[in-house]
């Protein structure tokens, strides 16, 4: 017995040494969960829809991976992809810095868009990317997001938006900012028509994206724990001088303010949207004018 | 001399500059204020009301900062809350309902990065905004009279014609909060405003701005009466240009406006 506890904390420890060696990064096949500690073996975290086995913390996902997950397989059709970066403000570096991600990254700009289906029904589907420059919004998102919402009034089809952003796209300037009221107009004009936007709030959502698109939703639904607000933790407790309590500004948080109709786990996500999509599918009571 | 970016966001915060009431009581006359978003509360960073420009009823909203302390105090340093910009969209409804056009003043550093800010939706107050501006189906004008920063600006600042006092700067963030997010130290806000393109001429030349009001020298206090004649000037022409249109032209014409952006 005690030769067991011995050999437990002995593992315990050589845990701990691993878990310390990996730190928060991703190295190789091994992922350590910032929530629980665990390390976990990167196929498998895959296979579970990248949400910890452990203690259910959701990572954060590219748009690849959300589109696997969501889109039925093989219809995803992508709108909008000869949208790239532009420079406005010739910015030092910037188009430099791009570039490099581009390259290392694969991936071209922070959101991608596309019509697809889910459970058979057709939907556009915009999900950001927080591994382009923490999903910022610059022109090439807010074009991309505009065409996108213009498809969908087009073609009379529900918009689906995955948010992930910290914000706008600083290095744009002014025109950044502009994309908040170009997709916040578009999305105004889809509510005339009558047509379904659902918005998914994925940690983290924060600055102008919260402040325009994700938070028009006619149904807006959030991962759990995702980090949700306008003004970034640090900047406020900068101005307020003091710590925020714990799960300030969470999923949960803006639930109980009433800013969100929903929080859904990442294996119920898929099931839900296609859900509130049939729900919407018959339209509603036709009275004689 | 021509001065620098820095030089002119020094100019934009004075102390001494015009404020939104300034120019309310100088260029409008019968100025009505109206209080709260009848929700939660009423922000004293946002004033708003009707008056009558020459005989013409208008509904004007302003963000507001103070002239010294204690008004800044009052008026939480010209930092709306999620109220400040209900009760702008409450009286801009208001605005359509009688037909009236809509005249904005923006001056901010930005909507109030505070906890009851976020507790009551600072991100929806302002987005529901921009959304409602878009489809307003009476003429808007905005003015940026002295720091147009952030969603905080933008909250009150989607028109049909959008103007900027020649040392007024509008910019996707404050030079320090740039500079503290792209070069991790906020004490480099001077570089940074000469990188972020955020002067009226600058923004003028990005397609931003339709118009750009002359100041003296040493900034609007100096010539005030002369700059409200302007924009008095300014405000009847476009007025009634934009009163021309048919609703559905007006609204078209503005999604077109910032579609391009
Ligand atoms: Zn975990």
């Amino acid at each position: 017995m005690i030769i067991d506890k011995v050999k437990k904390i002995n593992e315990e420890e050589k845990v701990k040494k691993r878990n310390e060696k990996a730190s928060d990064r991703m190295i190789g096949k091994w992922v350590k969960c910032d929530n629980c500690k665990e390390i976990l073996y990167k196929e498998e975290l895959h296979k579970n829809l990248s949400v910890c086995p452990n203690c259910g913390k959701h990572f954060r996902l590219s748009a690849r991976r959300r589109i696997k997950q969501i889109a039925d397989e093989g219809t995803f059709e992508e709108i909008g992809k000869d949208i790239l970066t532009s420079d406005p403000l010739q910015f030092d570096g910037y188009m430099k810095k791009v570039e490099t991600l581009r390259e290392k990254t694969k991936i071209d700009e922070a959101v991608k868009c596309g019509i697809c289906e889910i459970e058979g029904q057709k939907v556009v589907l915009g999900v950001m990317d927080g591994n382009f420059l923490m999903g910022s919004m610059g022109r090439a998102v807010g074009e991309r997001i505009t065409l996108a919402i213009e498809t969908a009034i087009k073609k009379k089809l529900p918009l689906i938006m995955f948010c992930v952003s910290g914000g706008a796209r600083m290095q744009e300037g002014i025109v950044s900012l502009m994309q908040m009221a170009k997709t916040s107009a578009a999305i105004a004009k889809l509510n005339e028509k009558g047509l379904l936007y659902i918005s998914v709030l994925t940690d983290p959502t924060t600055g102008g994206v919260t402040a325009s698109f994700a938070s028009l939703g006619d149904i807006i639904l959030a991962e759990p724990k995702a980090l949700i607000g306008f003004a970034g933790p640090r900047v406020i407790e900068q101005t307020i001088k003091q710590k925020l309590p714990k799960g300030f500004q969470s999923s949960e948080f803006l639930l109980e303010h009433g800013f969100i109709d929903k929080i859904v786990e990442r294996k119920d996500m898929k099931e839900t949207l296609a859900k509130l999509l049939r729900l919407h599918a018959k339209g509603g009571a036709k009275r004689n004018e | 001399m021509s001065k620098t970016a820095w030089d002119r966001v020094t100019l934009a915060r004075e102390l001494e500059r015009p404020k939104a009431t300034d120019y309310i009581n100088n260029i409008f006359h019968d100025f009505i204020e109206l209080h709260g978003d009848r929700y939660f509360g009423d922000d004293k960073s946002i004033v708003a009301g009707i008056a009558l420009l020459d005989d013409k009823p208008v509904t004007i909203i302003g963000e507001q900062k103070g002239k010294n302390v204690k008004e800044n105090m009052e008026r939480n340093f010209g930092m709306p809350e999620p109220e400040g910009y209900r009760k702008a969209l409450r009286l801009m409804k208001q605005a359509e309902k009688f037909k009236r056009p809509i005249i904005t003043f923006i001056d901010t550093p930005g909507a109030y990065p505070g906890m009851g800010a976020e507790e009551r939706g600072q991100g929806e107050a302002i987005a529901k905004n921009l959304m409602e501006m878009s489809k307003l189906k009476v003429p808007i004008i905005c003015i940026v009279i002295g720091e147009g920063s952030s969603g905080g600006a933008l909250a009150i600042g989607v028109g049909d014609k959008i103007i900027m006092l020649e040392n007024a700067v509008y910019s996707v963030l404050s030079p320090e909060g740039f500079a503290s997010i792209l070069y991790k130290d906020s004490s480099k806000a001077k570089e940074a405003a000469e990188n972020m393109k955020l002067t009226a001429k600058d923004l003028k030349k990005l397609g931003i701005i339709d118009k750009i009001i002359k100041e003296p020298e040493k900034g609007a206090q100096n010539d005030f009466e002369a700059i409200c004649e302007n924009i008095k000037e300014y405000l009847l022409k476009e007025i009634k240009n934009l009163e021309k249109l048919t609703e559905k032209e007006l609204v078209e014409q503005r999604y077109k406006k910032f579609r391009v952006m």
